[in-house]
């Protein structure tokens, strides 16, 4: 089984700021790393292949230095890696992305048919969460989002059978395959990297392609050209104001708070808000 | 069997980049472990790196590297709880190619330089604890990382994993240190507009000063504090040794406090934002602590060899050169395929006729001197400023009965005698 994941070198978003002063964002000294959620899908089809045996690749779309966050994919335990980088994706949207990595996938496809696709299921950046199923759409198979658990591939039936994460519960579901998936943080955890594979990362290289190594590419679709998205305005929410301060040692504070709720805020409690 | 390597360099500080940078240069297969998350992720440093060391491994480096400024102006400060009494050297020629010194934050720096090691081949691998060496017929071939599958082997095993060295000390090279064989140091990076710093220490764009204090920085044991210009921000600190903190009972923190509001201090980082707190270890056991540097298969180089000129804050470019130097061993034992402990040895003896090995010779007894003897930063700095503040106060005294009346303060309380012993005492450690 040939399994392909997306992934994105993100901001770490944890230290980002922004500028309050011209409200974009402050990547400053701010390190990159592997989407959060993209180390999930790469554990999930290293796991897969365990399982199912078979091998897994990985795509970004991004400047050169995203190499190291391919790199970081191979020390969780992937096989092989693609960048597609080129000055004719900047600026892109979710809409440019996916059509740029769909292309990118269409090539690996040539050498190698794909069985499954994951994707993170949002980058912790951009947040939209629309490049996986965007992907799906352009590659004409089945997106399964928000997967917390892959039950079941048969891979004679051609079948897999997920766990979608839903807000009061779960959904089993059977697709076809190949089909994409973009999967949740509690699908896996990601356990500590061996040795080997960090040696090997350290060593590795993935194959670089530019837009033209790429085939029956539409270049209106591109970066900037092919995004229709407007950042209309950013801005850091307010703060919450006023509220009360409720200060001292921890049994204090309970004890404070306990009065506030029952005294203040009675209708909390009561019902009917007598 | 895993993969078997030409080296393994334990630590991507200052003496492990060197010591990878050299041999994977002369084409040997190398691996360097760092447990940060990136090289200089946990890495702290007043801040000071020497040109000459870093000329020699790679000659233009100040063209590439990130570097704050080149310092041009360096004071000493003897400080007093309301005066100071401050010396120095300012020299525009060190503004100018090939430089004599730079202040450097680690943790773009080290980062930088790994960089540069693996560029010449070495393979880096980050968030890897090495846990100990893998001893097999009384010879080192390897290392046990925390890692799963995580033994791998080598001809050499260089330990640069820093102060403490807690490698060396299971081989036995080296006993617990002792608390008056390490300084505390605590430091911090406050952020402070480059205007303002180069406006508050009299300096152009892309130049830098350092202040180094003696006396009232320390509370009175034994240490110094520094303050360090980068292009935006101001590293601040100070370190004592363990064993005076232990004594007094006092808190890293407070002593740097005690500095940033210290009357001298305070104006000169009004205002600045603080950015980064760091504690460190420094060695201070100097030559009398040095472990034993070489065995079969293995050397030791940097921090856990106790390689620090506590009396010059010389650390970063010892560390180099020691690097180099076992490094520059290793590939002739490479060559004559021997690395027992016979063959590794031409390391130590070189480092030895160094300037590493002479420099800690020289100092050898300085630190223990001082700290033995309180009188120097407890009567004779405050002494000294208040002879500056006598000299220099215009009172109606002539100048001859001010010197008389300043020698006299110098020898109260324990006659001409005492104070000469006192200065001998000094100048035989520091000659
Ligand atoms: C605040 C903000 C400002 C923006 N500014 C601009 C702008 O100025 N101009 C503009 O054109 N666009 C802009 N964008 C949109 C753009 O940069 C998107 O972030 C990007 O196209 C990917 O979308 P996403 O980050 O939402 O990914 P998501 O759809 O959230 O990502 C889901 C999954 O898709 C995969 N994936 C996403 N990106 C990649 C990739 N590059 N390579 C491989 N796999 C990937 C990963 O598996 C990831 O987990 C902005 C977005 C935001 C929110
Ligand atoms: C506050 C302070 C100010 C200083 N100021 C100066 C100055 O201005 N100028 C100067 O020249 N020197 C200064 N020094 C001294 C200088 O920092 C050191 O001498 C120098 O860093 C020594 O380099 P090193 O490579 O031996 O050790 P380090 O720089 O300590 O590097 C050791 C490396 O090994 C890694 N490591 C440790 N254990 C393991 C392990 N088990 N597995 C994997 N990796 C490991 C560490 O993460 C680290 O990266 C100062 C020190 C301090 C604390």
């Amino acid at each position: 089984m040939h399994i392909l994941v997306c992934i994105k070198q993100v901001p770490d978003t944890k230290i980002i700021k922004i500028d309050p002063k011209t409200n974009t964002l402050d990547r400053r000294g701010v390190p990159a790393i592997l989407n959060p959620y993209d180390t999930h899908a790469v554990e999930e089809a290293v796991r897969l292949r365990k399982r199912y045996g078979g091998k897994v690749s990985v795509i970004s779309m991004g400047p050169p230095q995203a190499v190291a966050a391919i790199k970081k994919c191979v020390e969780i335990g992937a096989d092989a890696g693609y960048l597609i980088t080129d000055r004719a994706f900047a600026g892109a949207d979710t809409l440019a992305t996916s059509y740029a990595l769909s292309k990118g996938i269409e090539r690996i496809q040539k050498e190698e048919p794909i069985d499954l696709v994951i994707c993170g299921k949002m980058a912790i950046d951009g947040d939209t969460g629309q490049v996986g199923p965007g992907i799906a759409r352009r590659l004409g198979v089945p997106p399964l989002t928000n997967v917390k658990k892959v039950e079941e591939i048969d891979l004679k039936m051609n079948k897999i059978k997920v766990h979608r994460k839903l807000e009061d519960g779960y959904e089993v579901l059977q697709s076809s395959i190949p089909c994409l998936l973009t999967v949740e943080k509690d699908i896996n955890e990601v356990p500590y990297s061996p040795l080997p594979n960090m040696i090997r990362a350290a060593r590795f290289q993935p194959q670089v392609w530019t837009v033209n190594d790429l085939e029956n590419v539409n270049r209106e679709q591109l970066g900037l050209k092919g995004s229709p998205t407007v950042v209309g305005k950013m801005f850091s929410p307010p703060k919450p104001e006023g509220g009360k301060r409720i200060e001292g040692t921890p049994d204090q504070q309970v004890k404070q708070l306990v009065e506030v709720l029952f005294q203040e805020k009675r209708e909390l409690f009561v019902k009917g808000g007598a | 069997m895993s993969e078997k390597f030409d080296a393994i360099v334990v630590g991507a500080g200052p003496a492990g980049t060197s010591a990878a940078y050299v041999m994977a240069k002369a084409g040997l297969n190398v691996l360097l472990i760092e447990r940060g998350e990136y090289p200089g992720s946990k890495n702290v440093m007043g801040g000071v790196l020497y040109s000459h060391q870093m000329r020699e491994i790679i000659p233009e480096f100040y063209k590439e590297a990130p570097l704050e400024r080149p310092i041009v102006e360096q004071r000493m400060w003897a400080l007093s709880e309301k005066s100071v009494v401050s010396g120095g050297y300012k020299g525009l020629e060190w503004a100018e190619e090939p430089y004599n010194n730079f202040t450097v934050l680690r943790a773009k720096f080290d980062q930088w330089y790994a960089n540069k090691a693996v560029e010449q081949g070495a393979l880096l691998i980050n968030e890897t604890v090495v846990t100990e060496c893998i001893v097999e017929n009384g010879k080192v071939v390897g290392v046990r990382t925390d890692r799963p599958d995580g033994d791998i082997y080598a001809d050499v095993v260089v330990l640069a994993d820093g102060v403490n060295s807690l490698l060396a000390k299971s081989l036995g090279f080296h006993k617990e240190l002792q608390s008056n064989q390490v300084a505390l140091a605590v430091m911090e990076v406050i952020n402070l507009p480059a205007e303002k710093i180069e406006d508050r220490f009299n300096l152009e764009p892309n130049q830098g000063a350092t202040i180094e204090i003696f006396g009232d920085s320390t509370k009175g044991i034994l240490g110094t504090g520094f303050i360090y210009t980068n292009k935006d921000s101001i590293n601040i600190g100070v370190g004592t040794l363990l064993s005076g903190m232990i004594k007094n009972k006092l808190r890293p923190y407070d002593l740097l406090d005690y500095l940033k509001n210290h009357p001298m201090v305070r104006p000169l980082i009004k205002g600045g934002e603080p950015a980064e707190y760091a504690a460190h270890l420094i060695p201070e056991g100097g030559y009398h602590a040095m472990p034993k540097l070489v065995g079969n298969g293995v050397v030791v180089c940097g921090d856990a060899g106790q390689m620090v000129n506590g009396i010059n804050r010389e650390g970063s470019n010892m560390a180099m050169t020691s690097g180099k130097i076992a490094a520059e061993t290793i590939i002739l034992a490479k060559q004559a395929n021997d690395f027992s402990e016979n063959m590794l040895d031409t390391y130590r003896s070189r480092l030895m006729e160094s300037f590493v090995g002479k420099d800690l010779k020289k100092y050898k007894d300085a630190t223990h001197t001082i700290d033995k003897y309180p009188v120097y930063l407890n009567e004779y700095i405050p002494a000294v400023n208040k002879a500056a503040n006598e000299y220099f106060t215009v009172d109606g005294v002539s100048k001859a009965e001010k010197q008389k009346k300043i020698m006299k303060s110098f020898t109260e309380g324990k006659g001409m005698l005492g104070a000469i012993q006192d200065i001998y005492r000094v100048w035989k450690v520091m000659k």
